[in-house]
């Protein structure tokens, strides 16, 4: 028999079914719809849609921002917040890597410390700053407390649970050089832990913002949560929103912060 | 400097893994280790470098190591373990950081090194840059720049494709040609065992007693594989381990 020939067959290409399933970056797009909404927001408070009661225009915001930035307010508030929330992570930050590390590296640690760690970390801190009121007074100890106790829990749990995710034949292979525990912690189990504690830390400075402002509502004269908080009994709603607006860039700020350290510190990963 | 394994057992709770072995490691020799998988051949390695206690039996060294010798019992680990946030040149000088605080001296045995697996031009690469290959002969280096007195080999070049791991094992020969370097070698790979070995340990399946103890006469530089003289050795180990092979594949992990 002849061998069949493509004359007698019908010819097609196999059709491309793959693709999909992968984020391609569209820039354009992300600013786009930012700028729409703040198109739409303006429009709608102009033609008197939303009301200025409700929800002040974008360029009422944009002018109590400027008013706040011109009267040099914006930084006597940035100021005080920035330095409560710096002093606070900072302390938390350190005692919770070195909590943390007590715990992934001794049995007795963990046994007496974890669960206490677990059993504290879910309670919503703000609820303690009456507590931290009385013990450490209406000033600055209070606020600092408070960020300290928030942020130290998550750092704890992102430190020891880092360390338990060290590859265990890394540390092996450093036993089986003759290093110490010292130098096995130092030089194999920080850095294997570091990409879950640089993670910890983006979460413990989302938290700290939300504690600080928090506290602030609460009991300051100084501060971009007293500053929210004056505006919002005056009913300044524009002074409210720039306030806000403040927070949501000093997150990103930190953010971006981080993903700098990130990015220099882990420049060893793919 | 040698090494005598003298009745020694080995069991995880009330599991046996290792049975009377007593097994003699001489200088200047790579003693090869085979068995089927879970045979407790990788266990017994880790009961010779002392990173895990015997049940009971003893590893006793024999003479000292040499003057020189900054680690005298060596791993090479299958996965290379290779700290992924140190360069090349990192991970060489890992081990050396504790015992050479004399830093123009460690630089220089560390580049002594490098120069000698031909790694000097990957100096400042991280581990993810390289190949498999690359990466095994970077811990080659490291395992070499501590002088050690007995390198233990644990499954090397199992990580490896079939090209690559023809390659190091020339390489390791060619190694030995230059330091007769003494090593025990452990691997599933015959062929590697044959390659490689100059006496060859058969291992039971689990709990692994030593069913056999091969000597392979020919010099390491001119073994070929495909001779008579190596092709029924390794016949012979096949034999050896063919039935244990095929209980233990059947066999319940922990």
């Amino acid at each position: 028999m002849d061998a069949p020939t493509d004359h007698d067959r019908p010819l097609r290409e196999v059709a491309f079914r793959g693709g999909g399933f992968r984020h391609q970056p569209i820039r354009a797009l992300s600013i786009g719809t930012f700028l729409a909404l703040l198109f739409i927001w303006e429009t709608g408070s102009r033609t008197g849609f939303i009301s200025n009661l409700v929800l002040p225009a974008p360029s009422e915001v944009g002018t109590a921002f400027y008013d706040l930035w011109k009267s040099g307010n914006l930084w006597d508030h940035l100021s005080a917040s920035l330095a409560r929330l710096g002093a606070g992570w900072v302390l938390g930050t350190i005692l919770g890597i070195a909590t943390g590390f007590a715990i992934g590296l001794f049995s007795v640690m963990r046994a007496s410390l974890a669960p206490l760690v677990a059993a504290i970390f879910p309670i919503p801190k703000i609820a303690l700053l009456p507590l931290f009121i009385i013990w450490f007074g209406i000033g600055e100890g209070s606020k600092v407390g408070l960020i300290l106790f928030g942020t130290f829990f998550p750092t704890v749990i992102a430190t020891y649970g880092g360390i338990d995710n060290v590859d265990r034949t890394l540390i092996r292979m450093g036993q089986s050089f003759g290093l110490n525990r010292w130098e096995i912690a130092r030089k194999i189990l920080f850095p294997g832990a570091l990409p879950a504690i640089l993670s910890g830390m983006r979460i413990t400075a989302a938290i700290g913002i939300i504690l600080i402002v928090a506290a602030e509502l609460i009991a300051a004269e100084k501060g971009i949560g007293a500053f929210i908080q004056m505006a919002g009994s005056l009913f300044a709603t524009d002074q409210l929103v720039a306030g806000v607006l403040v927070l949501s860039v000093l997150g990103l700020a930190v953010n971006a912060l981080i993903g700098l350290a990130e990015k220099h510190l882990l420049r060893w990963r793919a | 400097m040698e090494l005598k394994i003298d009745a020694l057992t080995h069991s995880y709770d009330d599991l046996a893994v290792l049975d009377d072995i007593n097994l003699d490691i001489r200088a200047g020799e790579i003693l090869c280790l085979v068995g089927p998988s879970g045979c407790g051949k990788s266990t017994l390695l880790r009961l010779i470098g002392g990173l895990e206690r015997p049940t009971t039996g003893r590893v006793i060294q024999i003479g000292e190591p040499p003057e020189d010798s900054l680690n005298p019992l060596t791993f090479i680990f299958q996965d290379f373990a290779l700290l992924p946030w140190r360069t090349v040149h990192g991970n060489v000088s890992l081990p050396l950081e504790s015992h050479l605080h004399d830093v123009p001296r460690r630089e220089a045995v560390i580049a002594d090194v490098l120069e000698r697996t031909r790694l000097s031009e990957f100096r400042d690469a991280y581990p993810r840059q390289i190949s498999g290959g690359m990466k095994q002969r970077v811990a080659i280096a490291r395992a070499l720049a501590v002088r050690p007195a007995i390198l233990l080999m644990d499954e090397p070049l199992s990580a490896l494709d079939a090209q690559t791991r023809e390659l190091l094992m020339e390489d390791l020969v060619d190694l030995w040609q230059r330091e007769r370097f003494t090593a025990v070698y452990v691997t599933h790979n015959l062929e590697e065992a044959v390659r490689l070995g100059h006496r060859i340990a058969v291992l039971s399946r689990r709990p692994g007693r030593i069913r056999k103890i091969l000597d392979v006469p020919d010099d390491l530089e001119n073994r070929d594989i495909l001779k008579p003289g190596l092709a029924s050795i390794r016949a012979d180990l096949w034999q050896q381990l063919h039935d244990e092979a095929r209980e233990a594949d059947r066999q319940l992990t922990r």
